[in-house]
């Protein structure tokens, strides 16, 4: 069973009248503990299709199915409970929430999401920043750490709640490109130590080639990829 | 709950000018308010309890149309002694009252044997009058009280009189009244004492014993022009009306209509209508309050809500429930109402304490007042009521335009 199965997938947006096809009716499958990448130029879709794969929208036509839940059924409350129990996210801007610290951070979905008991949130938060190299900054606020520190955070955030599934729309965008590196690496290395499927988009071609699965997408369709793995 | 409190402090604590100046202003307008509160209070429990507790007394019995011609002290509205037994059986069955003063009332000339001048005279059974108006010794600004209040062949005259006719105590002076039968009847008394001037119908009458004042007016019955009556609890004048009024509703007179009426201070001085317009003040301070609140709060959580749009997104996508970002920027407002109630009384309680330190004097029509403000618990705790609900009422917009935000909408907003 795949832990994501999409047939037919299509998204229009309406801009006034004006109807814009941003996918067109796409079928793919992702396995579980794939390290999978979407590539493409701006406005191919990529960022479309992440966020219907993480219940933030939802189709227009076809079928979505996430952890055999079909996503699209769901509304706004079960779908943020979905992502909650589920989901982890990865944003382009790090999306640190400012006042709080490092650690601070990556336990806020323990503490605000899933409830856990302090104990075991010290614990996983501990777990995380010492798998993601940051235990010593636990204690810094974002505004004192280096942009790869911060999404280094927002990795160990992604992962705190143990989700099945990780989503990174651009993690890499905002990164020179060793930091890019060393953040697709940590997300590979995060997969083979906790076994989470991570799925990300990116249009820098030199650190597509990390992914084990690659989906070229190119104006809402998927086309052949050079690179990679096309299912 | 308290994790969400937690972090709704720290985020308050992220826009700390913008914090402090919003709860300054919800500090500011709770000083404001509980001072008044105070302080009009003060001023409001002064007045009343002179005009109750020397004068007026909380109800008083006439009779009926006796109270509506008040200006001449009509001496053919006096109560029949019949009257006067059955008031007194329905006033000794209240578990409310305390004590009652009957008493005659006539106009009277005044004289010193060179001058003459009009006055309105009380005559009064010495020890139920200051039982019944225990602040009526007190009002003695020269002599004292003898035989209780006023001894047999005495006269406590009002200080306006005094001093206008330079009396001086041990003076011996004329009453001159008319009777009922329309005859006049003078009678010597000697000056036992002047009594300070208080605010109100009867606060410049003069005080003689009540026989004195029956045999002045050549009375043939034990007849009194009104009763005076004083209650345990002045909370319950409305009750305490009520329920003498019914005791007294089957005297009927001639005409088969009730005929006594049974009035309230309130009714009888015209410092209700200021104690009313005080009430007025103060609950129009208290919808200002309401407005300061209302509105600093409310700008500053859809300031705080607007500025953190991406945040707001980044929260929901990660799966945080609408319901408990709906509790975070409720607890922000209700935060900032807290601190801002919790100082504002700190320093209100502080100011009204330095007010009782350095008592503040202010002059009202004759007299020189001394304010002794004091805050009752449940005015503290209404007010803070009213500031924290008001504070949660003006975060409810701003916070349910949070937890209903779209997640993809917010986290593109810039």
């Amino acid at each position: 069973m795949s832990l994501v199965h999409a047939q037919g997938l299509t998204k229009t947006y309406r801009a006034g009248d004006v109807e814009v096809p941003a996918i067109r009716g796409i079928d793919f499958a992702i396995d579980q503990g794939a390290l999978v990448a979407f590539i493409g130029p701006s406005g191919s879709g990529k960022s479309t299709l992440l966020n219907m794969i993480g219940c933030l929208d939802k189709p227009d036509g076809g079928q979505l199915r996430v952890l055999d839940t079909d996503v699209a059924a769901l509304d706004r409350r079960a779908a943020a409970d979905f992502r909650g129990r589920h989901i982890g996210f990865i944003f382009q801007d790090f999306n640190l929430i400012p006042v709080l610290s490092a650690a601070e951070n990556v336990e806020y979905p323990l503490l605000m999401v899933q409830d856990w008991p302090p104990a075991k949130r010290r614990a996983r938060v501990a777990e995380l920043l010492e798998a993601v190299g940051l235990a010593e900054q636990a204690g810094k606020r974002p505004d004192q750490l280096s942009g790869g520190q911060k999404q280094r955070v927002a990795v160990a955030r992604a992962l705190a709640t143990q989700p099945k599934l990780v989503l990174a729309d651009e993690p890499t965008a905002n990164l020179d490109h060793d930091t890019a590196y060393r953040i697709i690496a940590l997300m590979r290395k995060m997969r083979d130590e906790f076994g989470t499927t991570f799925i990300f988009s990116t249009h820098d071609p030199k650190i597509v080639g990390e992914a084990e699965v690659v989906f070229s997408l190119e104006d809402g369709r998927l086309i052949p990829s050079a690179g990679g793995i096309h299912a | 709950m308290l994790k969400v409190v937690r972090l709704a402090a720290r985020n308050l604590a992220r826009y700390g000018r913008r914090t402090l100046l919003t709860a300054g202003l919800i500090i500011l307008g709770i000083v404001a308010v509980l001072l008044f509160v105070s302080v009009s209070g003060s001023f409001k429990g002064l007045i009343v309890g002179q005009i109750t507790d020397s004068m007026i007394g909380h109800l008083q019995v006439h009779r009926k149309g006796y109270v509506a011609s008040i200006d001449n002290l009509p001496l053919n509205l006096n109560l029949k002694p019949g009257q006067v037994a059955k008031i007194e059986q329905a006033l000794d069955g209240m578990a409310d009252v305390v004590a009652w003063s009957p008493r005659v009332k006539f106009g009277a000339m005044f004289s010193n044997f060179t001058e003459t001048t009009s006055v309105r005279l009380n005559g009064v059974i010495p020890e139920r009058e200051t039982a019944a108006m225990p602040m009526m010794i007190g009002r003695l600004v020269q002599g004292s009280a003898a035989d209780g209040l006023v001894a047999r062949g005495n006269v406590l005259i009002p200080e306006i009189l005094a001093k206008g006719m330079k009396i001086k105590l041990g003076d011996t002076v004329v009453l001159v009244a008319t009777n009922l039968d329309g005859s006049v009847n003078g009678k010597t008394f000697v000056v036992q004492g002047v009594l300070g001037d208080v605010t109100g119908p009867g606060g410049r009458d003069g005080y003689i014993h009540l026989d004195d004042a029956r045999e002045l007016l050549r009375m043939t019955d034990p007849e009194v022009s009104e009763i005076a009556v004083r209650l345990k609890d002045p909370g319950r004048l409305g009750q305490a009306r009520t329920q003498l009024e019914q005791a007294l509703s089957d005297i009927r007179n001639p005409e088969g209509q009730a005929a006594l009426e049974v009035h309230t201070w309130e009714g009888l001085s015209p410092f209700a209508n200021i104690a009313h317009m005080i009430d007025l003040l103060d609950l129009f301070i208290r919808i200002m309050l309401v407005g300061i609140v209302l509105i600093s709060v409310m700008n500053v959580m859809i300031m705080s809500v607007y500025e953190r749009i991406r945040e707001i997104g980044t929260i929901s996508a990660i799966g945080t429930p609408p319901r408990r970002i709906l509790g975070l920027f409720l607890s922000e407002g209700l935060l900032l109402g807290l601190v801002g109630t919790v100082i504002g009384t700190i320093v209100s309680l502080a100011l009204v304490y330095v007010l009782n330190l350095w008592p503040v004097h202010i002059a009202f029509a004759r007299q020189q007042l001394v304010l002794a403000p004091s805050l009752a618990a449940a005015d503290v705790l209404l007010i803070a009521g009213i500031v924290l609900a008001v504070a949660v009422l003006a975060s409810l917009q701003p916070a349910w335009k949070a937890a209903r935000m779209d997640p993809i909408t917010a986290l593109r907003h810039v």
